[in-house]
């Protein structure tokens, strides 16, 4: 089958895929949500949501050859987007859980050191280095719903961080991924704004 | 750089209109949910709260559709209050679009629910609203049912520790005694459950005064909700907003982005 323009969200039975779905339309994508291997391969996009724990989120992931795709893609360079603990995932592992988590960035997640948790709300996100999907956003404010995140990625990353208690990594791109720790798409105008540049890097 | 204190506007819903009293500026229809969600959304809400106040089954089906609506086109967190009582309606309403759903009733009658939710949906998804009274208990404070109509029976304080330790991602903290009062929020309230709680914690029940939204913050809450003032157009978000920000708390600002 030929590449098709259109992206997936990878269901794996963790979250409300909706909401993102319908801010990927938005945005104008043309969205199928999927927990087959060959369509989430075959996607130009991959959307990889997530919430709950990482240990069930991991299990469930492999449940459907999600961490194959996951890896296949990064390989062969097609773009995956992960959202919350699916940005978790791709983490060598977890504070949270004892399972091991797909170690495409090396560092592990940590829970973020404040004293009322989760953290949830409304947090600023700063550039380290340029990403993609936040070109043009300077300073603005996306929405977290979290308790874990990593402290620092190491190596070809480029990162944003917040802070919640401490710095944390709000944001990260590697090859063909990008992965954000808030929620795009309950993050209203701003939000929407980063989901139209991921479109663009498709 | 820190996180922004959220301003939460609740709507009560009914059979798929908004029920309580309400003047607003450029609304073209005054009972419709999902005209009013987008107006606040528009206006700097940082979430949005529907409390279903439907007694029928039919009417629930008019509020998963008012969820529905409102999800394509509103996109900030959105949580549905009001009739929750197993796993399954859970699910409903978040398929539906709903981000959270709060219990207060079911949790009480059967404190289970709690774990059972959590488990399948994660703590994030549920807010445990409290509906507290000044009373003869240990605390001076106790839960009430049916609007504030009815005891449960139980300390506040210790419902509350109780219940966290299965997990909850939020308390909704609504002072009976001053629900509708617009007299100010209960800040002992506020005070004593944030001694004993580290979940986020969401004041309400008599917001009035533009002071009294700063008040809270400094006794404890993280977030502030709040009905009667949107409703009847005595405040806008935006003037909340400047009043926090005014006594140096950090709010969200609208976007830069806005131009495109």
């Amino acid at each position: 089958m030929k590449e098709r323009n259109a992206i997936s969200i990878l269901d794996y039975g963790s979250g409300n895929i909706r909401s993102a779905q319908r801010a990927l339309e938005r945005v104008g994508l043309e969205v199928e949500v999927t927990s087959d291997f060959e369509r989430a391969w075959e996607s130009s996009g991959l959307v990889v949501p997530g919430v709950g724990a990482f240990g069930s989120c991991m299990n469930q992931l492999r449940a459907v050859r999600g961490d194959e795709v996951i890896r296949a893609r990064f390989k062969s360079d097609r773009p995956i987007l992960g959202i919350c603990v699916g940005m978790q995932v791709l983490f060598a592992g977890s504070e949270e859980s004892n399972e091991e988590g797909l170690a495409i960035l090396p560092n592990k997640v940590n829970k973020l050191a404040a004293p009322i948790l989760p953290h949830i709300g409304w947090n600023e996100v700063t550039e380290i280095a340029q990403l993609r999907i936040l070109k043009g956003i300077n300073a603005e404010r996306f929405y977290f719903v979290h308790s874990y995140a990593a402290r620092e990625v190491t190596g070809d990353a480029k990162s944003a961080i917040s802070n919640y208690g401490e710095d944390f990594i709000a944001a990260v791109e590697l090859g063909p991924i990008s992965a954000v720790q808030f929620h795009p798409e309950k993050s209203g105008d701003v939000g929407l704004q980063l989901l139209k540049n991921w479109a663009e890097v498709l | 750089m820190s996180l922004a204190t959220r301003i939460i506007p609740c709507l009560d819903v009914a059979n798929g209109r908004v029920v309580k009293g309400i003047k607003f500026i450029d609304l073209k229809d005054a009972g419709d949910p999902v005209e009013m969600a987008a107006i606040y959304a528009s206006e700097g809400a940082d979430e949005i709260t529907f409390l279903d106040i439907t007694a029928s089954a039919e009417g629930r089906g008019t509020t998963l559709d008012v969820l529905r609506r409102t999800a394509e086109q509103v996109f900030i967190p959105l949580t549905v209050g009001g009739g929750i009582s197993s796993a399954e309606d859970v699910n409903q309403l978040l398929r539906a679009g709903a981000d959270k759903i709060s219990i207060n009733t079911a949790a009480i009658r059967n404190p289970e629910l709690i774990s059972e939710i959590v488990d399948r949906f994660g703590t994030q998804v549920l807010v445990l609203s409290v509906d507290a009274r000044r009373a003869r208990t240990k605390s001076g404070f106790e839960v009430t049912t049916h609007g504030g109509r009815e005891s449960a029976g139980l300390d506040a304080l210790d419902w509350i520790e109780s219940a966290t330790s299965r997990g909850v991602g939020e308390i909704l903290l609504n002072s009976m005694d001053r629900d509708g009062t617009r007299s100010g929020y209960d800040l002992e309230m506020i005070r004593r459950v944030r001694d004993i709680c580290d979940t986020p914690l969401i004041a309400s029940g008599g917001a009035g005064d533009i002071k009294d939204f700063a008040r809270a913050l400094a006794d404890g809450a993280d977030a502030l909700l709040a009905a009667s003032v949107f409703h009847f157009g005595i405040y806008r978000i935006s003037q909340i907003k400047d009043a926090l920000k005014g006594a140096g708390y950090v709010v969200r600002e609208s976007s830069k982005l806005g131009k495109n």
